[in-house]
């Protein structure tokens, strides 16, 4: 007994830098009080109250990380909790982004204007077409579970961003996914399908995870570590056999580049996009990316960049291949939600060129961070105005339905055009300048032909973006064409803060580039 | 002076405001959309008065910095070559906006749409010239697609839809590839100077010195931009497709304007800043003119479409520019530069014209006119001057610079020389036997002797037909433009004078040797 409180008292306590980690803990403080609330409230009260404590949570985590910013810390950032956590400018500034990007999707997750009682089930575990389900569809209830939901995927977002060992990484990335998994699934309408999209999910996505463990287990056997600056030091001139390296770095990756929707890991996007609730598939399209490709340029800069010559090949095939599957499968898509996806998985190709441009001012970095949060507000946007083209059935998502669109509301035709634009890397929006940041990085680190692949694989995908404008501004009007619900407040501010931040960024890009900017990974 | 240049790409734009509150009121909305253009076509000859001939390379130049990051500035200027596309632009879009003052629209659209796509238009064309920065040009150079694809689309005749898009996505991936060449260039000077730029002064002094392998990737990236936009063949397909699914005003732009910005940008940023990729490539490009010349003659006279025999017809035209530019004697540089000139000129009196006989027979098929002289003698006067001018006839504009190339070309490449010659007896066929059988001889053809009295009245040629002359405004909207034709045909020295120094100047940027020959040889 005695000796085993002789061993507690050697154990040190990690030093924590509270100041430093606030906007996590107060996500993931939230999140517990989120679901204290969801038991102890009574039902009326909780969508008020939810929303309510997800907004201030948001706004306050935001508060923290401009307090924390702005004060006096290390340049290169700092680890701690026992060196776990990373807080360095990459970290703030994706932490930031991932904050800002959940504020436009909380908000329309709350929204309950355009789908009375808002757009998620109230139990999801009923069997779609039984008398129960049938009955439910009618009332207006809502599962308030999604905004404690969220929060947890929001903390798990913040924490893989910002994890500074592989293990932490992969609790992270559970703490990510299985409420991701959950939203999947509860959507209102169409419930076959989006419980397909949450098993599917699910599986592929249990998959991916045991790949990335086997992966860290194998990195842990090569390294004695899974802390990332020993991987790279370990790897950094030795004669251990490099087998258990590039097998390790391989199961790694695959895990990540599933996350992050990445071809030809990307089988699960359309499927999951196209099911899953549109204000869950906004978050999901807009945060996720956003933690996958954090997670994917903190592994590759911080444990790999000196092996870069080894794997960069892998990865240059990988980019190929996402963008010609992208580009390519989204031209034969009939559902704007598919069609979004495929363009997603288009857009993870260009982010990925952008990953693997480790040139040593880290201009890769700071434009792939700079196009995540440009694409992440459009992508919200977007996923907004699909929200709002209905019919009696719920969303009208078949393009066909879309069919002079300009013509009964020229103001949503009118945002859905330039957010398409966007997404096609037009100038005078974020696109193309996200666009131009990852390709002259990628260029200096000596990929033009890559580039060349994406500026061409770019045209190709600016062509389904085109058809919707050409369907929504030349085309007549279908007669039993679905209408444009005038979107309630949050649906509207969301859609506006996405379409404005398009826009500014397209212009005066200067602000966040330079943020982007400030430094590098701790290493 | 800057404000002038500054001022000629706002006053478009606030005009375009304007007109689309005012898509309630067609009328209101022509009448303000037309003053606008005319304050810009004065803007324009402030402009002209303002430049110094014998200056500086690049005048009236101002900029503010725009993303410091990558040293992006948007920055504006003028060359000699820039001012005259500049002018013309300013000269055309009121008489775009004159000659389609009746023009039915598609059902459901508005003048006010209509007219603030086009205002806008010519704002960022203006812009395109006027840039002195390479990213600014790339930028407006891809954002000039936009209202072009909704002008197009939205306003354009059966197959729009299939037009529009082919037309965006063409000129789309050639920007891109362009974009890759930009960027290249960029890295390049980064890799130089220690701090990136897209200064074009500055990327000149870098990029010319390159070794030739690099120069000529980024030189191939520029040239396949611009040869789409000229468009040489075989780049050429998605022209006749636009040229002929626009409504005849947007015809004008697209083949006036628009297309210049190819030969503009191979003389502002292909010769300058890759003086010994042009060099090596000029032979292919030359194959491609001559070429263009060659096949854009024969297609012209095959066509049974009015529409697209003036696509075709530009795309022989845009042969011989192209074959000025790549022959490297400023005679021939400067026949290239007054060609762009004439040609938006001539082509735009041709299309208007034509444009006015479509309005009359509803249809733009060749076979479906004959004999229009005796209904119509001003219009078929009309369409022989713009016709004898599109085939340079001397003594009008377009004569002086066919010569000039020809004579300018001649001494470095006789062999493409004497094959593009073929083009202007080529020239003579398509249009003469386009006036033939669409304006001489008995009235006939269906537009014709349909629009008489009912449909007994089909095969009866002596029945007058319902389809007048020429009115007074269509008067007005071509006067103009048959003084500019006549003058510069017999005086071409004022044009001659504002751009001899800036080709002169080009051509010393490659590395010629002869650049103030064109003096002599006038």
């Amino acid at each position: 007994m005695n000796l085993l409180v002789a061993q507690a008292q050697q154990i040190e306590a990690p030093e924590i830098d509270y100041g430093a980690i606030a906007p996590v803990l107060i996500v993931l403080g939230a999140a517990c009080i989120s679901v204290l609330l969801e038991a102890l409230l009574p039902k009326h009260q909780r969508w008020a109250v939810q929303l309510v404590l997800s907004l201030v949570t948001l706004v306050g985590a935001t508060g923290a990380l401009i307090l924390y910013a702005t004060s006096e810390r290390p340049a290169q950032g700092i680890a701690t909790l026992a060196g776990a956590i990373a807080v360095d400018s990459p970290s703030l500034f994706l932490w930031a982004t991932l904050l800002v990007l959940a504020f436009g999707s909380v908000l329309l997750i709350a929204d309950r204007s355009v789908e009375p009682g808002g757009v998620f089930v109230a139990q999801a575990a009923i069997r779609p077409g039984t008398i129960q389900d049938r009955a439910q569809a009618t009332k207006t209830g809502m599962q308030t579970e999604v905004f404690p939901l969220t929060l947890f995927a929001l903390g798990g977002m913040m924490t893989f961003v910002a994890s500074n060992d592989l293990l932490t990484m992969f609790i992270a990335l559970e703490v990510l996914s299985l409420p991701l998994y959950l939203l999947c699934g509860l959507a209102r309408r169409r419930r076959l399908l989006s419980q397909e999209a949450a098993v599917k999910y699910f599986l592929l996505g249990a998959f991916a995870s045991a790949f990335f463990l086997y992966g860290v287990a194998l990195l842990y056997g090569y390294a004695g570590s899974v802390k990332l600056s020993s991987i790279a030091a370990a790897a950094a001139g030795t004669d251990r056999s490099d087998t258990l390296l590039f097998a390790g770095f391989g199961l790694l990756v695959v895990g990540l580049l599933f996350k992050a929707a990445v071809g030809p890991f990307h089988a699960w996007t359309p499927d999951v996009y196209q099911g899953a609730p549109t204000p869950v598939t906004a978050f999901m399209a807009a945060c996720t990316k956003v933690a996958a490709f954090g997670g994917i340029l903190r592994v590759l800069t911080v444990a790999f960049q000196n092996t870069q010559w080894e794997w960069r090949g892998v990865l240059y095939g990988v980019a190929v291949v996402s963008m010609v599957i992208g580009a390519v499968l989204g031209l034969t898509q009939t559902d704007v939600k598919r069609m979004i996806a495929y363009s997603s998985v288009a857009h993870a190709g260009f982010l990925l060129i952008g990953s693997i441009a480790l040139v040593p001012n880290g201009e890769g970095v700071s434009a792939t961070m700079f196009y995540l949060l440009a694409y992440g507000f459009t992508t919200i946007a977007a996923f907004g105005i699909v929200s709002l083209v209905r019919n009696s059935d719920g969303e009208a998502t078949h393009l066909s339905q879309w069919a002079g669109l300009a013509k009964r509301s020229p103001v949503v035709a009118g945002v859905f055009t330039f957010l398409l634009l966007a997404l096609a890397g037009i100038p005078l929006t974020s696109g193309f300048i996200g666009k131009f940041v990852v390709f002259s990085a990628a260029i200096e680190a000596g990929l033009t032909p890559l580039v060349v692949i994406a500026l061409v694989a770019s045209a190709v995908a600016a062509f389904f973006y085109l058809r919707v404008i050409v369907l929504m501004y030349f085309s007549d009007p279908a007669p039993d064409g679905p209408t444009v619900s005038v979107p309630g407040a949050f649906t509207t501010i969301a859609i506006t803060l996405g379409a404005v931040v398009t826009l500014v960024l397209g212009l005066w890009p200067t602000f966040v580039l330079d943020w982007a900017g400030t430094g590098t990974f701790l290493s | 002076m800057t404000w002038v240049l500054i001022a000629l790409l706002v006053v478009p734009l606030v005009g375009a405001l304007v007109v689309t509150f005012l898509r309630k009121d067609d009328t209101k909305a022509k009448l303000v959309a037309f003053g606008f253009s005319i304050v810009e076509l004065v803007l324009a000859v402030l402009l002209w008065t303002a430049y110094d001939p014998d200056g500086d390379r690049i005048q009236l130049a101002a900029g503010v910095d725009w993303i410091p990051a990558f040293g992006v500035r948007l920055s504006f200027g003028i060359d000699g070559i820039a001012l005259v596309m500049i002018a013309v632009i300013a000269l055309l879009i009121p008489l775009v906006i004159g000659a389609g003052w009746t023009e039915k629209l598609p059902a459901g659209r508005s003048q006010g749409g209509y007219l603030a796509l086009i205002l806008v238009q010519e704002s960022v064309t203006v812009a395109v010239f006027a840039a002195t920065d390479v990213f600014l040009f790339y930028v407006l150079f891809e954002v000039m697609l936009i209202p072009m694809y909704f002008l197009i689309g939205g306003y354009g005749g059966a197959r729009r839809q299939y037009a529009a898009v082919k037309f965006f996505l063409y000129s789309f991936l050639g920007g891109l590839i362009m974009l890759a060449s930009a960027i290249g260039a960029y890295a390049m000077a980064s890799d130089e100077l220690g701090k990136g730029t897209f200064d074009w002064a500055t990327l000149v002094t870098v990029v010319r010195d390159a070794d030739p392998t690099t120069q000529t990737w980024l030189f191939l990236g520029f040239f396949l931009a611009f040869a789409i936009k000229a468009p040489l063949v075989p780049f050429h397909t998605w022209l006749p497709d636009a040229a002929a699914e626009a409504p005849i005003g947007v015809t004008v732009i697209v083949v006036g304007i628009l297309d210049k910005v190819g030969t503009f940008g191979m003389l502002r940023y292909l010769l300058p800043m890759f003086p010994t990729a042009s060099k090596n490539l000029a032979p292919f490009v030359l194959v491609l003119a001559v070429a263009g010349v060659l096949y854009g003659s024969l297609l012209a006279t095959g066509q049974r479409d009015m529409k697209r025999f003036l696509a075709y017809v530009s795309i022989a035209h845009f042969g011989f520019i192209a074959l000025g530019i790549f022959s490297f004697t400023s005679q021939a540089g400067v026949g290239s530069v007054s060609y762009m000139l004439n040609h938006s000129i001539s082509t735009g009196m041709l299309i208007l014209v034509i444009g006015m006989v479509i309005a009359r027979g509803g249809s733009s098929q060749i076979s479906d006119y004959g004999g229009m002289s005796k209904v119509a003698p001003l219009l078929a006067g009309m369409l022989l001057i713009s016709g004898l001018t599109t085939l340079s006839l001397p003594g009008t504009n377009s004569f002086v610079s066919e010569f000039l190339v020809l004579i300018g070309s001649f001494p470095t490449q006789p062999v493409y020389t004497i094959l593009a010659t073929v083009g202007m007896v080529l020239a003579a066929l398509y249009v003469l036997w386009l006036y033939q059988r669409m304006m001489t001889g008995p009235l006939r053809g269906d537009a014709l002797v349909a629009a008489a009295a009912g449909p007994g009245a089909v095969g009866d040629p002596e029945k007058k037909t319902a389809i007048g002359d020429l009115n007074k405004r269509e008067i007005a909207v071509l006067a103009p433009l048959v003084v500019i034709v006549l003058a510069l045909g017999f005086y071409p020295q004022p044009v001659l004078d504002v751009i001899t120094p800036s080709v002169g100047a080009t051509l010393t940027e490659v590395g010629v040797t002869d650049p103030v020959s064109a003096q002599e040889g006038k």
